[in-house]
């Protein structure tokens, strides 16, 4: 069981790096000085979430890797983000859509697994769940923004929504991890979070004068660690230090 | 070990520290130092609470208690961050809540208020008074503080967010 709790907080905290490290790529482009610091400090907690849930992982897993020889020794195989935390920022409102869906699901699932989780990993959780809410507040905003703003401000949220609603189906997929950490009493699955997510999410949709997409083809296999074209050099940039540097600290 | 300084000294010491932040207030004031005790191996260990799990300020926090640790005789002192309990900002002192205000950050409102007064609606201004302040950037300085304007003198000024 303690291996199957200690995968989901890899997965967890692979999840929080890696969309932390693409927020990272908003630092000095965002729109206002005031968007670049919640961008930036979103990306801040996300690093945080991401750094101790790794340190968690290699205490279950009985490894003891740091956090840092699960940020930085990993080949790309071996992450098992989704694939929607590594999709490319492209403009603001994909950046936008992709926070709206992540912060949902996320707020959802750290409610879940601090009710139910191993005891380790739901102190975490709890903690998490109330800095997503942070951030689900941030994109909730900005979802309604765009959507009542102009007409190109709509246009383009509508586009950001259309083109990140194929990988949402992921986030609730279960798979065997999932199904032996439940069956273990674990961790919960995010699978019956669906529908709370859905009406979460469709709620903030109507209230931006926007369609709910739907979509007739879904992304799969970020958790098996099958990524997009677009991860390789995002990891590779991430690891670039430490691989010039090994062991380096500061 | 003699020469040791006892777990109530080194709690002393420790929730005197300065917080690397925000240094005109005390770890002790902002309440994220939870307990100093001897753990069963015997080594004096002290635990403290994030206010973020990603603040950048932990291992400078860190280090800075195992310095004190030294310092009073227990070279073999842990530093432990805890999960559990969370942090809230209704643990900062009201001594500490006066040198936020003194230096110009708007101390948090209570965790059990309603969202648009933990968002900071209505939290005095800390250079004129007035109540008559609005949210301008939920994200601000550091990751615990917003951005908040006062509609009476005009200043912009740093709110510590509830949590």
């Amino acid at each position: 069981m303690t291996e199957a709790v200690a995968l989901l907080t890899a997965r967890l905290g692979d999840d929080a790096l890696v969309l932390g490290q693409r927020l990272c790529q908003w630092i000095t482009r965002a729109p206002t000085i005031e968007e670049d610091l919640a961008l930036s400090n979103i990306a801040l907690d996300l690093i945080g979430h991401a750094r101790t849930l790794f340190t968690l992982a290699g205490e279950l897993d009985g490894t003891g890797r740091s956090e840092d020889d699960f940020a930085y020794t990993r080949s790309d195989r071996e992450f098992g983000n989704t694939l929607l935390c590594e999709l490319p920022n492209g403009d603001f409102a994909v950046t936008i859509a992709r926070q709206l869906a992540y912060s949902h699901y996320a707020v959802l699932y750290y409610e879940a697994c601090a009710d139910t989780a191993h005891p380790e990993l739901a102190a975490v959780a709890a903690r998490a769940a109330t800095e997503v809410d942070y951030h689900r507040r941030h994109a909730d905003g900005w979802t309604v923004r765009l959507g009542l703003g102009t007409a190109q401000s709509a246009r383009r949220m509508q586009a950001g929504l259309d083109h990140v609603w194929p990988y949402i189906a992921e986030l609730f997929d279960e798979d065997e991890v999932v199904r032996r950490m439940e069956a273990a009493g674990a961790a919960p699955s995010p699978a019956p979070l669906r529908a709370r997510w859905e009406e979460r999410v469709g709620e903030v949709v109507e209230r931006a004068g926007l369609a709910v997409p739907a979509p007739r083809w879904r992304a799969r296999g970020g958790r098996q660690g099958l990524h997009s074209e677009a991860f390789g050099p995002l990891v590779a940039e991430l690891q670039s230090v430490y691989r010039q540097f090994p062991g380096g600290i500061w | 070990m003699t020469g040791a300084l006892s777990a109530e000294e080194v709690a002393a010491r420790v929730r005197d520290l300065p917080d690397p932040e925000l240094p005109f207030v005390t770890l002790g004031e902002l309440g994220v130092i939870h307990r100093v005790s001897t753990a069963e191996d015997g080594r004096l260990e002290v635990g403290f609470t994030p206010t973020f799990l990603g603040c950048p300020a932990l291992p400078a926090i860190t280090s800075a208690i195992a310095d004190v640790l030294a310092q009073c005789g227990h070279p073999d002192g842990r530093v432990r961050r805890l999960a559990a309990p969370a942090w809230s900002t209704d643990r900062i002192t009201a001594s500490g809540r006066r040198r936020l205000a003194e230096h110009g950050i708007a101390p948090p409102r209570p965790a059990g208020a309603p969202t648009p007064v933990r968002l900071g609606v209505g939290a005095p201004c800390p250079h004129c008074g007035s109540g008559a302040t609005r949210p301008h950037s939920p994200f601000g300085p550091t990751r615990c503080q917003s951005i908040l304007r006062c509609t009476a003198c005009g200043e912009a000024f740093p709110y510590l967010a509830t949590v």
